[in-house]
């Protein structure tokens, strides 16, 4: 199943493309004359001319809608003429209004801000090329990943640039709330889509029936984010499958003979809200996105961001990719303008493509050195981080030695080729200086950065310590984050070998799929490939020398332990981090946890924890890992969740937390975990 | 076929309308015709005017007028000739002797083909390549007392052992014979049948009917794992109209009829059938029964099942047959859908009662350009909506109509290539269609006079609304005769190293442009992952209306130099076609049958419950599967 997207469309190590910095020839020409250039792409072949205008009116006249229109007009009371009316209204609120004028506009506007923020913006030709083929031949989705406000233009950038037809690119709603700028977004081909849809049924008809239209008629490309969110920890996110389905379904239904899927890998040096998300995830609220809150950002903007990657992945067939997968007779007997309940078939296929986006994603990102240097000032304890520094040495010793074993695990690695005597510490000091905001290098040692707040004149408490330590050390593991997927599933491997304690490979395997299960919230694995994960693991930790492999048996050889222990500790945060909350909610009196009331507890527990040097992970404060816990309880029916007035409640079954709890120690064998099927639209 | 008329009056008027019905498409017409005749020929110079003796049309020995490994009368084919032009030979259509001079480059430029590079076939039947009879001794010798002709020639054998898909014909052209049948038996009326059933029953010997032999679904295909002796019982001989009951207009006629007999039979009563499938200058009345035919014309006439007012068929537990002619009947499952579609694996259909129709009093033909297969099919569909469909509405896809033009033949005058220049200036410049998406219906309209014009008038006023221009009644003519000599150019294009086929389907009208484009792209697709070298030709034309749906057919050709297993390539493209169109709402066969070729889609198709029945209703007719030729099923 792995093997599928690899052998015809997997992006291919073996031939690195050439990846071209675009910001260059800007810096060497005008910025007006790049606006106003002629735009003339090659548009889809089978593409129908059709304005926005006609594309409105087609969705609000299609079969589809009148249908449901007359559904809900007899479920809610209401008259079909109201309904309609209402579809109209929310088409309104969501559809782009894509102008080139408003293009040009932007594409002014962002030359100057990407120079000003960028030392470069790589782009791989290659893939550039590949994508003006495709969008001739059948309609095209680019589907990012998102770890930016930055991603949002930069893909039509690019295609401005380059002669493509520019993108209809799904955004959150709050944004079009924003002044001006919503505008400007759905100017430049943005449209909006409702943050909670929940059980909308008119929302979601008029959405799923706006994206269907786009990718029949071929008018434009369509771009979505199918992590749904931007990732606040620079890992990737659980797929959404919404999005994902109303995109396959015109494939499925043979309203078009094919999709092609372009993965495509934004990866930044340095992101710009890198404090703003750490904030975040201490529970320090996100500013709302609005425009004057954009303009005070715009302090932001006199920083330097070191260098962005942008890598077009291969492009990807849907018919290929569901070969043998969905029988599309399913469709036959069912006026296909009439909604359908996915089947289990293409609920589950819609859920394992989606999944394989992001792993293609993950294969083609870019890391720098930070990326690596992050996972070893984690494994750092903090007080020396904090107090007597890491001395500079050891630092970059062990980078080099990472960036061997990261090569190794087929990175794609941004190591610049640095100058002078000691070229690669001179990209190490480099790097670090890019980061100065995190840590800086002083007297041969690196510390981290404290936050300064100027106009403090009491003493400082020490939680409050504890927050500014907290918020550097997430910002050091959202970057530690980008090189994840590299290592994650050595990583659980060797997480087995060490609590296992064993050389059987079917234990180590029992095992590797339990963490895979309680973990995969947090690493995206694809789902129903935990024997291909399991056996990628052994081949990686194999081939750098850390294991021997046979029928039977996995055997640590000993030149492998400081891989290992280096891996093992990669994941220690996590499971650290697992086990306060598990712990919590199997120690605790209460059955039943109002949502707000946990995660406070749970911050207040991991502070205390932590104070008193009982923990010794900072991670362990962040929503993000608390939302997770939930989730991955959720997925292994030891937790349930419900809506009382107006907010989420859990209901624990303490005996099965404790029982994933001992097994995670190892005091238990796994036993087959009843996971949910995750395959929900 | 046709004779000239030189009796009385009446004779000459029969004549004449017999002529404007098969003739019309099929072959030359007389001189000083009616008005609507005079308009057509144009473009076709002189005429051909072919006498025969009045009678039948297919020999015991088939061999003496067709073809041993290509499609119809040994005397027609296209040819290149010595010039290098395209030529159609012989005497009997419109187009033989002519010389079609935009073919050549059609030719090569659609496939790649060439002059220099010849895949000539095996020129002679070589009967040593076909296996030795297998013969039942006993049943032999008691047929022998029952007079029935029979034989075990290698050449009456090897005859009745294939259909026309592309891997018999190809097989054939190679020398190659595989399973055939062992002896073959030519029965004279519904008694024959009787004691040939009753003897195979009684020494266990495998039949396997054959009527025209133009199927194309490998029905015919001898079982290769069969050991029994196989006998083809070949019914062309059964070819009389029994009777004519002009009261209550149906016709009696025997099975073994082909088409343009019993057309032209009828005719020379004033009557016709106007069942009218591509194949029916060959194919026999009992295959159309046999596997669900359709014909061209069906919008007036209606598909067999309409026609069929009573059945005879001799199965091994006896005939099976109706007791009256009643028009309609409530008595349960009509038994005549066990007969229909058996594809002759429960009985032999001896006998049909049909309904018959005056011959109409005019006949127009007619064409519709728009400016894409879009605004086409949705013409077709807003036709068949408001019912009001001609005797026939077909709308080819661009390539097609491409196609159609390489097939004009030569122009004498002057006058008509200028004409056709200002049309083509007229809708290409002037109403700025794009000669490469415009595509064309042709049309044929039949009944009386008054009604023809309005009809007339009613379907070119909605072609209208869809952006469609009247294209002439040549151009539709033109479409009709193209029905009956493509089977012929597969065999040229067989000569130059392109093979090809034709397959269809039916599908919901909300389908039919997604079907088409999918599947056109899923041949394109397979051909490049299978190797193939060339741009295969892959194109379709919808070519039969009705109230939910329509019937579309795929044409699919392509150079197969530098494959070194061609027939498989193209079977796996095939195959790969026939289930893009199952994935696209598509039946596995509007008319062509399930024969062998497409039986792994049966289940699927009728449901586990419904292979039961069919499966049931085997076992009781037949428990000893004496009618083996494992169709269906």
């Amino acid at each position: 199943m792995s093997n599928t997207y690899r052998d015809s469309c997997g992006a291919g190590l073996e031939n690195e493309e050439e990846f071209v910095d675009i910001l260059e020839e800007r810096r060497r020409s005008s910025d007006l004359g790049h606006a106003l250039r002629t735009f003339s792409p090659h548009p889809y072949k089978g593409a129908e001319s059709c304005s926005n205008a006609d594309l409105n009116k087609a969705v609000l006249e299609s079969q589809y809608l009148r249908y449901m229109a007359k559904e809900i007009a007899a479920e809610t009371g209401s008259s079909v003429e109201e309904v309609r009316e209402e579809a109209c209204g929310i088409l309104e609120e969501m559809s782009q209004n894509l102008q080139l004028k408003c293009i040009r506009l932007m594409g002014f506007t962002m030359t100057k801000v990407l120079k000003r923020l960028y030392s470069g913006i790589f782009v791989n030709m290659e893939g550039l090329n590949m994508l003006q083929q495709s969008i001739q031949e059948h309609p095209v989705i680019l589907m990012p990943n998102h770890r930016s406000y930055m991603d949002f233009l930069i893909i039509s950038y690019i295609m401005f640039t380059y002669d493509i037809p520019m993108p209809f690119i799904a955004a959150g709603i709050p944004l079009a709330g924003m002044k001006l700028v919503g505008e400007v977004l759905r100017r430049s081909g943005a449209f909006f889509i409702r943050r909670a849809i929940g059980s909308d049924k008119l929302y979601w008809a008029v959405l799923s029936e706006y994206v269907r239209t786009i990718i029949k008629t071929g008018i434009a490309p369509l771009e979505f984010y199918v992590e749904g969110l931007r990732s606040r920890t620079l890992k990737s996110v659980m797929p959404k499958l919404g999005m994902m389905h109303m995109v396959m379904e015109p494939f499925f239904k043979g309203e078009v003979y094919d999709i092609t899927l372009i993965p495509i890998s934004i990866s930044y040096d340095r992101v710009l809200e890198e404090s703003l998300l750490a904030h975040e995830l201490l529970g320090i609220p996100k500013p709302k996105e609005s425009t004057t809150a954009l303009l005070k950002a715009s302090k932001v903007l006199q920083e330097d961001y070191g260098s962005m990657h942008v890598n077009f992945g291969r492009p990807m067939s849907v018919r290929h990719l569901c070969e043998g997968k969905i029988n599309r007779c399913q469709y036959n007997l069912v006026p296909r303008d009439l909604p359908q309940k996915p089947s289990a078939e293409v609920q589950a296929c819609v859920s394992w493509l989606a999944h394989l986006m992001v792993r293609v994603q993950e294969e083609g990102s870019v890391m720098g050195p930070w990326a690596l240097m992050a996972c070893l000032l984690l494994q750092a304890p903090t007080r020396v981080l904090t107090e007597e520094g890491l001395p500079w040495q050891e630092l970059t010793d062990k980078t080099l030695w990472l960036r061997k074993l990261a090569l190794d695990f087929g990175a794609r690695l941004n190591w610049p080729s640095g100058q002078g005597q000691a070229p690669d510490t001179d990209v190490m000091s480099s790097t670090v200086a890019l980061h100065g905001s995190i840590v800086n290098h002083k007297a041969g040692r690196v510390f981290l950065v404290q936050e300064e707040e100027p106009t403090r004149n009491r003493p400082i408490s020490p939680e409050e310590k504890m927050i500014s330590t907290a918020a550097a050390v997430l910002m050091l593991a959202s970057y530690r984050n980008m090189s994840l997927h590299i290592f994650v599933r050595p990583a659980l491997l060797a997480t087995a070998l060490h609590i296992k304690k064993t050389t059987q490979k079917d234990e180590l395997l029992a095992f590797f799929c339990f963490l895979r299960d309680v973990f995969s919230n947090d690493f995206i694995f694809i789902p129903g490939n935990s024997s291909q994960d399991f056996e990628e693991a052994c081949f990686l930790l194999k081939k750098c020398g850390a294991v021997h492999v046979s029928e039977q048996e996995v055997t640590v050889s000993v030149a492998g332990l400081e891989v290992l222990s280096f891996l093992q500790a990669l994941l220690q945060p996590f499971i650290d981090s697992y086990q306060v909350i598990f712990r919590y909610l199997c120690e605790n009196e209460v059955h039943v946890y109002a949502e707000k009331q946990f995660l406070t507890a749970v911050r207040n527990l991991a502070t205390e924890l932590i104070l008193s040097g009982e923990l010794h992970t900072y991670e362990a404060l962040s929503s993000d890992t608390h939302k997770n816990v939930l989730s991955a309880l959720q997925r292994l029916d030891s937790l349930t969740k419900s809506r009382a007035s107006e907010q989420n409640e859990y209901t624990v079954n303490k005996a099965a937390v404790r029982r994933i709890d001992d097994i995670l120690s190892g005091k238990i064998p796994p036993q087959m975990l009843h996971t949910t099927p995750e395959a929900k639209l | 076929m046709a004779s000239n008329s030189s009796g009385g009056s009446d004779r000459q008027r029969v004549a004449q309308q017999r002529l404007r019905i098969i003739t019309g498409h099929l072959q030359g017409r007389e001189n000083g015709d009616s008005t609507i005749i005079a308009a057509e020929c144009k473009a076709e110079g002189s005429q051909t005017d072919v006498s025969r003796e009045e009678g039948k049309t297919v020999p015991r020995r088939r061999q003496e007028i067709m073809k041993w490994n290509g499609w119809g009368y040994s005397d027609t084919k296209f040819i290149f000739n010595n010039k290098g032009q395209a030529e159609f030979t012989g005497k009997r259509y419109r187009l033989s002797g002519m010389i079609i001079p935009a073919l050549k480059e059609w030719f090569e430029g659609t496939f790649g083909a060439s002059m220099q590079h010849k895949s000539p076939a095996a020129p002679v039947l070589n009967s040593g390549a076909v296996q030795p009879p297998t013969l039942n001794e006993a049943f032999l010798e008691e047929l022998k007392s029952t007079g029935v002709p029979f034989s075990h020639d290698a050449e009456d054998r090897v005859y009745r052992a294939h259909g026309h898909c592309l891997h018999e014909i190809f097989a054939l052209r190679e020398g190659k014979v595989g399973r055939v049948p062992d002896m073959v038996v030519w029965p004279n009326c519904h008694e024959d049948v009787v004691k040939i059933v009753e003897l195979a029953c009684k020494h266990d010997v495998c039949l396997i009917p054959y009527g025209g032999g133009t199927s194309v679904s490998s029905g015919l295909e001898c079982p290769p794992e069969e050991t029994r002796c196989i006998v083809s019982v070949d019914t062309s001989q059964m070819n009389r109209i029994l009777w004519i009951d002009e009261k209550n207009l149906t016709a009696h006629v025997e099975a073994g009829i082909v088409g343009q007999d019993l057309e032209r039979l009828l005719n020379e009563s004033g009557y016709c059938t106007g069942h009218e499938p591509d194949s029916m200058e060959f194919s026999s009345l009992g295959g159309w029964v046999a596997t669900r035919a359709s014909g061209m014309k069906k919008n007036i006439y209606g598909n067999i099942e309409d026609l069929v007012v009573h059945v005879k068929m001799v199965t091994p537990q006896g005939v099976m047959e109706k007791s009256c002619r009643g028009p309609r009947m409530s008595t349960g499952p009509d038994i005549h859908h066990f007969i229909m579609g058996s594809e002759g694996t429960l009985g032999v259909v001896t006998e049909v009662t049909m309904k018959i129709r005056p011959v109409p009093e005019y006949q127009k033909y007619g064409s519709v350009v728009f400016p894409n297969f879009e605004q086409g099919v949705a013409c077709l569909r807003e036709v068949a909506k408001q019912r009001c469909a001609p005797a026939s509405i077909r709308l080819m896809d661009n390539e097609q109509f491409k196609f159609g033009h390489a097939l004009k033949p030569q122009v004498s005058s002057m006058f008509t290539s200028f004409l056709d220049g200002l049309k083509k200036f007229y809708i290409t410049k002037f109403k700025g269609f794009d000669t490469d998406r415009l595509c064309v219906a042709t049309l044929l309209f039949e009944g009386g006079r008054e009604k023809v014009l309005q009809h007339e008038k009613q379907v070119y006023d909605i072609a209208a609304k869809f952006g469609g221009l009247a294209a002439g009644e040549d151009n539709g003519q033109r479409g009709y005769m193209l029905t009956f000599v493509i089977a012929y150019l597969r065999d040229l294009g067989m000569e130059y190293y392109v093979i090809g086929e034709s397959f269809e389907t039916s599908v919901p009208w909300d389908r039919v442009l997604d079907i088409c484009r999918n599947v056109k792209a899923r041949i394109i697709g397979e051909c490049k992952s299978k190797g193939v070298q060339f741009q295969p030709l892959s194109t379709c034309r919808v070519t039969q209306t009705y109230d939910t749906g329509a019937c579309v057919y795929f044409y699919f050709a392509f150079n197969y130099r530098g494959l070194s297993d061609p027939v498989h390539v193209y079977e796996q493209v095939e195959r790969a076609a026939r289930e893009e169109i199952l994935a696209n709402g598509g039946s596995l066969s509007h008319h062509h049958g399930v024969g062998k070729l497409r039986k792994e889609w049966m289940r699927e198709t009728v449901s586990n419950v419904g292979m039961g029945m069919l499966q049931s209703v085997k076992d009781y007719v037949d428990p000893k599967n004496i009618f083996g030729n494992r169709n269906l099923l």
